[in-house]
């Protein structure tokens, strides 16, 4: 290895050997991080369309489904992520001016309130399940078949149809809602593995006002999965209410 | 004579990347772009291959108007798994993945990619999707065309839909991954001294190739991702008896798969800027224009897809938009043309195999691009739409141009990944041979396609069997050219004459470096002082240096 060039001094463990200082790798792991959420925004793109289109095809059936999901659960969820994003920027904050403790409990916190979220949106899935709102065969033994409430019922197991609405048209609505939440879901969960490895790495004190760029990278990343969810729960849940008494 | 200052040449050296370590693990394992980029290189030859034997049992179907050697539903197999193979295992990965893999940390003056382990991944990645739509093809095959239209693809055809979307799926993200490190190298990685402008044109043009991977290819991937949930559970999303759109479904797939036709041809035109350079051995006329019109192209590029949809109940008034942009698109790709052929006026060409792939990709391209032109008429398209017009015109464009460009910048950086020449001679006559070849293939086609025979039929009416006649006669000179090489580069490895670090005597940072180089790239960092095709005078032509003086003016 030939290391004549280097201009600046260099020997933290963590450089890798073909970037020439910390500053540099530091650089290109942020860099990759934001281009790969670029890709990321671009993937949820394609549901966002479809939402898109369906929704202004369908207005009254979104409507009708949207009342279905439950906001009580869904704003809760939107809080416990907020608080975990600001957990996590302390988390790096700390990591950057070299407070091990506190930043060691910032992530503790943000892992458990990720988990929180977790737990809730599973809540919330098995009531779906229960009122047979998974769209088409996802679960083979129990296909969509919603009961529809009729004129005047008051059944919150039940679907209100608002309009010219269909059932059939629910059902888009709700493959859409699968669709979303559970790919972020599953960004979560990968979030949450990286928020261990993350918290298994600063309790053996490897970050530092030095080397903190994983913790910042790391964090992007969750920044990110919060913030596809501030789209998510308007869009999903709150968007169409107001026709509720059309 | 003027004055001009010479280029340090390093000292060959016994210790190169390929000897450096040994064994089947230092190669599994390896986190070296310059390995990665050869185990890409065998892999997508083997792709090439099957894809292309594909192609033979085409030619040799549509040889006669009768439906003889292969059934309606085999022949709906073999064109689909061409096309699947050829686009998503060959076409895409071809120059970024082998040359751009090797040759962007060189050409900048980088050890190494930003990130060689996501590097290596990426090469997993591709064989994962690769080994799971081979899977699919052996299993059975799938029918739906390589477009997979909706609601075909989700409802009525019986064949391994979900196996090869799934192939595809996981293959996109070794794209997406590989210009993510293409786009963050380029940023941040770059020597001392290596401003933007000072970039040879090819990492501009894998720079525009890289945006176009990393904001289309996740589109695909969610795309083919929604279409087999579509097809295992009946979700409705494309399904029109429950309320879904099948016509979604082409927008979201050509808002990716246009662009990737400029994934497959934009580092085509960076070899091509190369060569054009450098076998003239003159500075390329309008480096900006051509660094710009790269990243017009992937700009443009995503602008254009309704053109796939002009027969597809798409407004009028979306037609006429998409049609006006992709005229526009056009120009970016004719200031290239204009640029190279300016380029090659007065200066001093040597007609090399690489520059006889380059000359041949700018005859090829301009066929390929112009027709591009009729196709983006509303009117001429419905015409033409789904007719052999269409099929000789990507060919023009994805072989003529992505497959010239691979081919020349293969055979041009040669002598620095394999440290041997391959025989000229050969080069030149199989180059000569695959020119000829393409043209009688492909030629007939635009006016079978005219006349009217539409593609994806294994039979046709009498009257066209003088154009497939042809171009099956083409198709065996085309793949026997193909053959000559794949032979004498795998000779060359152990018999080819030993090659220079600097065979060609060119300005360019790869070449200031041994052949093969050390796996560190270079001796020491190289600080860039010269601007990008810089040569010595023109009747200097063994020396690799920079004027020291005023250039003169003409």
């Amino acid at each position: 290895m030939s290391h004549a060039a280097s201009a600046e001094p260099h020997g933290h463990p963590a450089l890798q050997h073909h970037f020439e200082n910390m500053e540099q790798q530091r650089e290109a792991g942020t860099l990759g991080m934001w281009v790969f959420l670029v890709t990321e925004i671009m993937f949820f793109g394609g549901m966002f369309l479809a939402y898109t289109l369906y929704r202004s095809a369908y207005p009254s059936a979104f409507a009708s489904a949207s009342n279905h999901l439950d906001i009580t659960m869904g704003a809760v969820n939107t809080g416990v992520l907020i608080l975990s994003s600001f957990t996590m920027a302390m988390s790096v904050y700390f990591t950057q001016i070299g407070k091990s403790r506190p930043q060691i409990l910032c992530l503790i916190a943000t892992i458990i309130l990720g988990l929180t979220f977790l737990g809730i949106k599973a809540v919330e899935y098995r009531q779906k399940y229960e009122d047979s709102l998974i769209p088409g065969r996802l679960i083979p033994t129990r296909p969509f078949n919603p009961a529809v409430a009729y004129e005047g019922e008051v059944n919150e197991h039940k679907l209100h149809l608002i309009g010219n609405a269909t059932v059939h048209q629910v059902e888009l609505f709700y493959w859409i809602y699968f669709a979303m939440t559970g790919m972020h879901a599953l960004h979560m969960i990968i979030g949450a593995g990286l928020l261990t490895f993350l918290l298994y790495f600063s309790i053996k004190g490897r970050y530092g006002p030095e080397y903190h760029s994983p913790v910042e990278v790391i964090g992007l990343y969750w920044h990110f999965v919060d913030i596809v969810w501030i789209f998510l729960f308007p869009l999903l849940y709150l968007l169409g209410r107001h026709l509720e008494h059309v | 004579m003027k004055e001009f200052e010479a280029f340090d040449l390093p000292q060959p050296s016994k210790v190169n990347y390929i000897n450096a370590q040994y064994g089947l693990k230092s190669w599994l394992l390896t986190k070296d772009h310059k390995r990665i980029a050869l185990l890409y290189l065998g892999s997508i030859t083997f792709f090439f291959f099957i894809g292309g034997l594909y192609a033979m049992m085409i030619r040799l179907e549509l040889l006669t108007p009768q439906g003889d050697l292969l059934q309606s539903t085999t022949y709906n197999k073999v064109f689909t798994q061409h096309g699947i193979i050829m686009v998503f295992f060959f076409l895409i990965p071809s120059i970024p993945a082998t040359l751009g893999n090797f040759l962007v940390p060189m050409m900048i003056g980088a050890k190494d990619l930003a990130f060689p382990r996501i590097n290596l991944l990426s090469w997993y990645i591709y064989m994962a999707g690769g080994l799971i739509t081979i899977y699919a093809l052996l299993a059975g095959g799938v029918d739906t065309g390589w477009t997979f239209y909706t609601p075909f693809s989700t409802t009525f055809s019986n064949s391994y839909v979900v196996a090869a979307g799934l192939g595809i799926f996981i293959n996109g993200f070794s794209s997406i991954l590989t210009g993510l490190n293409f786009i963050v190298t380029i940023h941040t990685m770059r020597a001392p001294g290596m401003t933007w402008f000072r970039l040879p044109l090819f990492i501009w043009s894998h720079y525009a190739t890289s945006l176009v991977m990393i904001l289309g290819t996740p589109v695909i991937a969610i795309t083919v991702l929604l279409l087999a949930f579509e097809r295992v559970a009946r979700v409705g999303i494309f399904d029109p008896a429950l309320g879904g759109d099948p016509i979604l479904f082409q927008h979201l797939f050509w808002f990716y798969s246009h662009p990737a036709v400029y994934i497959m041809v934009l580092p085509s035109m960076g070899v091509v800027s190369e060569l054009i350079a450098n076998f003239s051995r003159k500075n390329i006329f309008g480096y900006k224009f051509v660094a710009f019109s790269s990243l017009a192209i992937a700009v443009f590029g995503f602008l254009v897809w309704g053109h796939h949809l002009f027969v597809a109940s798409q407004s009028v008034y979306a037609g006429m938009i998409f049609s006006f942009l992709s005229f526009a698109v056009a120009i970016p790709s004719a200031i290239k043309v204009f640029n190279w052929t300016a380029t090659l006026y007065k200066s001093s060409i040597s007609f090399d195999t690489p520059m006889l792939y380059a000359l041949g990709f700018i005859g090829l391209f301009t066929v390929g691009g112009m027709t591009g032109l009729f196709l983006a008429a509303v009117a001429v398209d419905v015409h033409l739409s789904d007719t052999y017009f269409i099929v000789a015109h990507f060919h023009y464009i994805m072989v003529g141009g992505a497959l010239m460009g691979y081919l020349g910048g293969l055979h041009y950086w040669w002598p620095k990944i394999s440290g041997r020449m391959y025989p000229e001679g050969w080069g030149r006559f199989s180059a000569l041979v695959i020119f000829v070849g393409f043209n009688l293939t492909f030629l007939p086609q635009f006016v079978a396609g005219y006349l009217g025979m539409p593609r994806r039929y294994h039979a046709y009416p009498p009257e066209f069997q003088v154009f497939n006649v042809l171009s099956s006669a083409g198709a065996s000179i085309l793949g026997f050219g193909m053959l000559i090489p794949a032979i004498y580069f795998v000779w060359s490895m152990r018999y080819g004459k030993v090659a220079e670090s600097n065979p060609w005597h060119l300005p360019g940072l790869e070449w200031r470096t041994q052949s093969p180089p050390p796996t560190e790239n270079f001796e020491a960092t190289p600080i860039v002082t010269w601007e990008a095709y810089e040569f010595a005078p023109p009747e200097e032509t063994q020396v690799v240096g920079k004027f020291a003086g005023e250039l003169e003016t003409a």
